[in-house]
């Protein structure tokens, strides 16, 4: 067993180095606490796995079976408040809790799939952009029972520690992160989803021709995409012990899409990758303008340094302003490079034998399997 | 209370309406959904009240300021076009994104320079006229009567002048329109200016009736957006009489607020509004003016 395991990372993922960096980025979360225990950098990695679930659920939804969902925080949200509201009015137990959140999720995917069956493209994600500022208005309204914009406060937490709540983050995201690229994988000989879904996006009526049940093929990525949306919004409540309207509004739904589409449409890794760069980026913005500050005092105020510290001005101001440096990077990539960083740093490193379709690292010269020349 | 209903519903309306005309434009004949359309409208009010504050700024003219505002924000639309929308238009989602981003990036912009303090214009003309026994401030007039020509040289152009030809070819099929000799690069560099004008001009004639404030754009997008789908995406008609409904709707919410419900119709406003776009789209996704398109049906 360990022998085999041993074989399969010696002739596996050490030669292929998107493998190779996957493997070092699960080991690096997983010793995180090892090399810091700070709260601030902890609640960070925290937050970034359960952002990974969503943004991975939001992938799985709209990248492969080709639904642009412009509303995913209804699931994120509807699982949260359910959880939330029956912990504290009910005083159930939180794993009870938590599970009917996630069902409560799955319903809310497939009740938005009906309506959404009949329509495609812009007229899908106006509907969907919808739901979740519909559920928000209702959420204002009843106010004794939701605490409106104050938010339901005391929601139990998962685990007593800051440690303990991180490794339920990351197993819950690894295990999901797994499950979710197993089941968008199309060159599987036993899960067959992931070759339907990518048939659906490409040519519906296509696919429809060749006798797949289309309609029970997008209901299943609205249930799936709602499940792990529900698990990450039910962990991030938990973890938050507070439930906000931030769970439902707009900036959560479009964080998922601009993290997605910043790492990669269409590639499970891609998602990851864009919510563990993107969103350490945003949370240190702060750290990075403090930084400058310090920097800026401490050079000295003579004549000669004034444009110096003008720009250094400038940079802190920069710095305060997480929002526009997010926007000027997603008009970036959609521009520059419109499959994503994490797609366009892998055409870099990796590149297909043309003989026997391995993948290589790019700087070999031939195949490591048939000997056939890669250039 | 019903006179304050019917003037609330035709003044907002009429904003609106102007608003609509110019998303539902870009997006008929370009199909790009430009969610910065109202970013745009925020800029134009944003410069109106540097240019013509009478509290601080430069204190010019009216006439002036407004020409400058919209000939300002008309190039800002083109410039964003062709630097970021042009590049992306074959995608819809990239569109939705990166317009998302411009809006985004105006809205941190304008922070920064304006900081997030809420501020007012006065009203532009003052006093009021009695029509039919209710008094109608001028200042509700003036955006009418502005309202109502814009709509009808918009019209006008598109109905009986080479260029609406020119745009009603390139919206109908761009393909064909280019083998005719159109170049449709140019068309939709018109067609985004133009959206940006009305979106420009929305702003200047609502900035005095509102406040101002750095993220006003998100509130009027998506009623934007229920207008355009309510009457049909694409269609003008369709976007004029939807921006009535909706703003009737909304009127009613906001001034008589569900007493039942115990005065909370402020916040089930938008919930009632989305509503209407959700059925609308579902009972019929073609709006109640629009025409849909084969390949986005099903």
């Amino acid at each position: 067993m360990v022998k085999r395991l041993l074989k399969n990372f010696r002739w596996g993922v050490l030669p292929v180095p998107g493998r190779l960096i996957a493997v070092i980025f699960f080991v690096f979360v997983f010793i995180f606490p090892l090399i810091t225990q700070q709260p601030y950098y902890m609640d960070m990695m925290t937050y970034a796995s359960i952002f990974a679930i969503f943004a991975v659920s939001w992938d799985l939804l709209s990248g492969y079976s080709g639904q642009l969902n412009f509303g995913h925080a209804l699931f994120f949200g509807v699982a949260a408040y359910t959880s939330a509201l029956l912990g504290s009015y009910f005083a159930w137990p939180t794993a009870a809790t938590m599970i009917i959140g996630i069902l409560a999720a799955v319903a809310a995917g497939v009740i938005t799939c009906f309506p959404a069956l009949k329509l495609r493209g812009p007229y899908l994600s106006l509907l969907t952009l919808a739901f979740p500022l519909m559920l928000l208005g209702i959420i204002m309204f009843f106010k004794e029972i939701t605490g409106a914009e104050y938010g339901i406060p005391f929601v139990p937490s998962i685990a007593d520690t800051r440690v303990g709540e991180y490794y339920i983050c990351v197993i819950a995201m690894t295990a999901s992160v797994l499950i979710m690229w197993k089941l968008t994988d199309a060159g599987s000989r036993y899960i067959r989803t992931g070759l339907i879904f990518h048939a659906i996006r490409e040519d519906e009526i296509a696919a429809r021709a060749t006798g797949i049940n289309t309609i029970r093929y997008k209901l299943l990525a609205f249930a799936i995409g709602g499940f792990f949306a529900g698990l990450a919004g039910v962990l991030y409540v938990h973890v938050r012990e507070i439930c906000t309207i931030s769970t439902l509004n707009l900036t959560m739904s479009f964080q998922a899409i601009i993290w997605v589409i910043f790492g990669g449409i269409v590639s499970i890794y891609g998602a990851v990758v864009g919510v563990y760069v993107l969103f350490p980026l945003m949370y240190l913005t702060y750290d990075v303008q403090s930084f400058i500050q310090s920097i800026s005092q401490a050079v000295p105020q003579t004549p000669a340094l004034v444009p110096l510290v003008k720009i250094l001005q400038f940079l802190e101001t920069i710095a305060g302003q997480p929002i526009l440096i997010l926007a000027v990077i997603v008009i970036l990539i959609l521009l520059f490079m419109p499959e994503g960083i994490a797609v366009w740093i892998r055409d870099k490193i990796e590149r297909e034998c043309p003989r026997c379709k391995l993948t290589n690292a790019a700087w070999r010269r031939e195949c490591r399997a048939c000997g056939a020349s890669l250039r | 209370m019903t006179q304050q209903l019917i003037v609330y519903t035709v003044v907002i309306g009429g904003v609106y309406a102007l608003l609509s005309l110019g998303f539902s434009l870009i997006f008929g004949v370009a199909r790009v959904l430009n969610m910065a359309h109202t970013a745009f409208y925020m800029i134009a009010a944003f410069i109106l009240f540097t240019l013509f504050s009478p509290v601080i700024g430069l204190k010019m003219n009216l006439i002036p300021a407004i020409i400058i505002a919209v000939v300002a924000v008309t190039l800002l639309g083109m410039l964003s076009y062709k630097l970021f929308i042009d590049r992306v238009r074959e995608h819809h989602a990239a569109v939705l994104l990166i317009t998302i981003a411009v809006a985004m990036a105006i809205q941190e912009i304008l922070i920064l320079i304006f900081h997030q303090d809420v501020r007012s214009l006065p009203y532009l003309v003052s006093g009021y006229t009695e029509i039919l026994g209710v008094r109608v401030l001028n200042q509700h007039l003036m955006t009418l009567g502005i309202v109502a020509v814009i709509i009808i040289i918009v019209w006008l152009l598109l109905s009986k002048t080479k260029l609406g030809i020119t745009i009603r070819a390139v919206a109908n099929d761009s393909e064909i329109a280019s083998l005719m000799g159109i170049s449709v690069p140019r068309t939709l560099m018109i067609i985004m200016g133009m959206a940006a004008a009305l979106a420009a001009i929305a702003g200047v004639v609502m900035a005095p009736l509102t406040t101002l404030y750095p993220t006003m754009w998100s509130s009027p997008l998506l009623i934007v957006m229920v207008i355009v789908v309510l009457g049909g995406l694409g269609s003008i008609k369709g976007s004029i009489i939807g921006a009535f409904i909706i703003s009737f709707v909304g009127g009613v919410c906001v001034i008589d607020p569900l007493a039942i419900l115990g005065g909370g119709g402020v916040y089930l406003n938008m919930t009632f509004t989305l509503l209407a776009m959700v059925i609308v789209l579902i009972v019929r996704p073609a709006g109640l003016f629009g025409t849909i398109f084969e390949e986005e049906r099903l």
